[in-house]
């Protein structure tokens, strides 16, 4: 079973992420880009199904010259080979956008399952997977916390807010994982070594076949229009407890008519 | 005026409070109007809390087992009412369902996507959507230059309320589902919900973290969130150690939050916690550390133990309430 898994590069949440005051967009330079954890999950569950049913995991990511750091990382894990999106044409891509181009190099890869993250952490927009099944006609079976492949059924557990539920469906399909799934394996020194000779194909807008027109900022479907930084609170008050402690926080919560 | 859609949420024969919190924002842009996709007679059942809530008119997509099938019913009931109103907006909740159904959507109508937005205006006759990024580290206003926006807004986050409809007026859609996009659901593993307010809306949250200790102990954080009527959070830590199930988690990769009061119990106040909690109005910090972050976005902090601090802090409410 041939899997791809996508893989996306976002600032370290660890770091304090910022926006460009030019233009309100992510400020590359700000903070660390790492692969967003949850896709480091979506490459665990990649590489132990086709431990499990053979087969190959190629990860994939779209971003800027530095995203293939993240390729690397996920061929370290043990993915085996790579497949990097990248065009300057497509700067200031938005959903509607990346969905057209991943889908179009998804297609062309022709896998068994598509795996990503439930919800990237610096756009949180977990819309993502269903874009892509939707683009490509498939199933999608997301925020899942345990899966199962027989033959060519999936079974699967949801969960999201208000409740789970056992779903299932037919290969091909996008599955998206949830971060309860469990750990990701770290990558060890024959891993890493070996990376650096795996494949990494590179892939412009034209050999996905995406029409200039649509591309990039100019084309996007979504304009910021104005953004502003938020002062963060501050610090308050702080007191030792002397054995009224609670009772303090009550006399605070009472000035702040909270109680 | 032109309609705006809001996808209802409801579960048995109740509208969900978010779907009020959409209709009041889909008045700001036009005419509210509901679509519901449930089992027959679901539209009918709720046409008096939905007309309530200021809807219009109800869009229904009806059908012997709706709940059999996930979420590509919404997205095609959602489809079919675009195409008979052509309207100004389509709303959803920013739940995972939510913003699924909006991804899916969006694609089928070309249209731009905007997730988890927190507030929207029209502003000389274009939507305008604030998304709060970064855990409200900065405010961003977009607008949706192409096709109808498909914009899901985040719980607890819009104020007010639509005027009443009386008797809303129901039209029934005919839609149809590819069936080799299907998931089907084989058994739901609903979540108990006890009587505490739902997380994302609460007034009040009273968090626990790792310094809690054990599930056994998170009745102190418990008890302290009855006697504020609060909702009980918890951060990541405590989740995967397993203290708490992990609905409740707050953070980057669980729910935001954004309360009156929040209480943080025990928790140090990582970065990632902090940015599902930071906008919270007044924050509350119980910890034995007196260089945890968490005091650096604290209105009153208590450096302390929280199994002498909170019990006390719930019996001091608890007097006052008399
Ligand atoms: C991609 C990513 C996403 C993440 N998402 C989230 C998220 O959504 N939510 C989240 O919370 N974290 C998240 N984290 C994890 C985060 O980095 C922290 O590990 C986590 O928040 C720590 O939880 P904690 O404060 O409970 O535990 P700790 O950091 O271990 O803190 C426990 C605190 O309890 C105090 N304490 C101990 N005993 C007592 C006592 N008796 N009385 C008072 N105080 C006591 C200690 O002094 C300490 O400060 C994420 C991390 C990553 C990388
Ligand atoms: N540019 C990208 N490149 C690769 N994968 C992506 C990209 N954007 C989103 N994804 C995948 O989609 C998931 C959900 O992202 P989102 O819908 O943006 O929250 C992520 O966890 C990734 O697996």
């Amino acid at each position: 079973m041939d899997i791809a898994v996508l893989v996306k590069q976002v600032p370290d949440t660890y770091s304090e992420r910022k926006l460009r005051e030019s233009d309100w967009v992510l400020d590359r330079d700000a903070a660390d880009a790492v692969i967003d954890e949850i896709d480091s999950k979506g490459v665990e569950i990649g590489l132990q199904l086709t431990e499990a049913h053979g087969g190959q995991v190629t990860v994939v990511t779209m971003g800027p010259d530095r995203a293939k750091e993240t390729l690397r990382k996920a061929l370290a894990m043990g993915a085996h080979k790579a497949v990097h999106v990248v065009d300057d044409a497509f700067a200031g891509s938005d959903a509607l956008q990346t969905s057209a181009a991943l889908a179009a190099a998804l297609k062309s890869l022709n896998v068994d399952l598509i795996i990503t993250g439930n919800e990237a952490t610096d756009g949180r927009t977990a819309s993502m997977p269903a874009m892509l099944a939707e683009r490509l006609g498939l199933p999608s079976v997301t925020s899942v916390v345990g899966i199962t492949i027989d033959g060519q059924t999936i079974t699967a557990e949801r969960v999201v807010e208000g409740g789970a539920a056992n779903v299932t469906a037919t290969l091909p399909a996008v599955v998206s994982v949830n971060e309860k799934i469990g750990e990701p394996r770290y990558p060890n020194f024959k891993g890493i070594m070996a990376a650096k000779s795996k494949p990494v194909a590179v892939l412009s807008a034209a050999d996905l076949g995406l029409e200039p027109g649509t591309l990039g900022l100019a084309n996007a479907s979504t304009q910021v229009v104005s953004g502003s930084p938020r002062p963060m609170k501050s610090a308050g008050e702080k007191v030792t407890d002397d054995g009224a402690g609670g009772t303090g926080i009550a006399e605070f919560l009472v000035t702040q008519r909270l109680i | 005026m032109a309609e705006v859609l809001v996808l209802v949420e409801h579960a048995d024969g109740q509208v969900k409070k978010v779907t009020g919190e959409l209709m009041a924002a889909a008045s700001r842009l036009g005419s509210p109007v509901a679509v519901v996709v449930g089992a027959a007679g679901t539209a009918a059942g709720l046409a008096e809390q939905l007309g309530a809530a200021g809807a219009a008119k109800i869009y229904a997509a009806e059908s012997a087992d709706p709940l059999e099938l996930l979420l590509t019913p919404q997205v095609a009931a959602l489809a079919a009412a675009v195409a008979v109103a052509e309207p100004v907006a389509v709303l959803l909740a920013a739940t995972f369902d939510g913003r699924e159904i909006a991804g899916r959507l969006a694609v089928r109508l070309d249209s731009g996507l905007l997730a988890d937005v927190v507030d929207v205006a029209a502003e000389d006759g274009v939507v305008i959507a604030t998304q709060s990024v970064f855990g409200g580290a900065y405010s961003t206003r977009y607008q949706v230059t192409k096709g109808v926006p498909v914009i899901s807004v985040r719980h607890n986050s819009i104020e007010g309320a639509a005027p009443a409809v009386s008797s809303p007026e129901i039209v029934v859609l005919e839609t149809t589902v590819d069936p080799a996009t299907a998931t089907t659901v084989t058994k739901w593993l609903p979540e108990e919900v006890g009587d505490r307010p739902e997380l994302g809306g609460a007034k009040v949250v009273v968090s626990g973290g790792r310094g809690v200790g054990s599930a056994d102990n998170f009745h102190v954080v418990e008890e302290l969130a009855d006697q504020l009527g609060g909702a009980v959070g918890a951060s990541r830590a405590a989740v995967d150690s397993g203290y708490y199930p992990h609905q409740f988690q707050v953070g980057q990769t669980g729910t935001t939050v954004s309360p009156q009061l929040y209480v943080a119990l025990g928790i140090s106040g990582a970065i990632q916690h902090r940015a599902g909690m930071q906008t919270s109005k007044t924050i509350i910090a119980v910890n034995k550390d007196p260089d945890a972050p968490i005091f650096e976005i604290a209105d009153y902090g208590v450096v302390g133990d929280l199994f002498t601090v909170a019990p006390q802090l719930a019996s001091a409410v608890k007097a006052r309430k008399g």
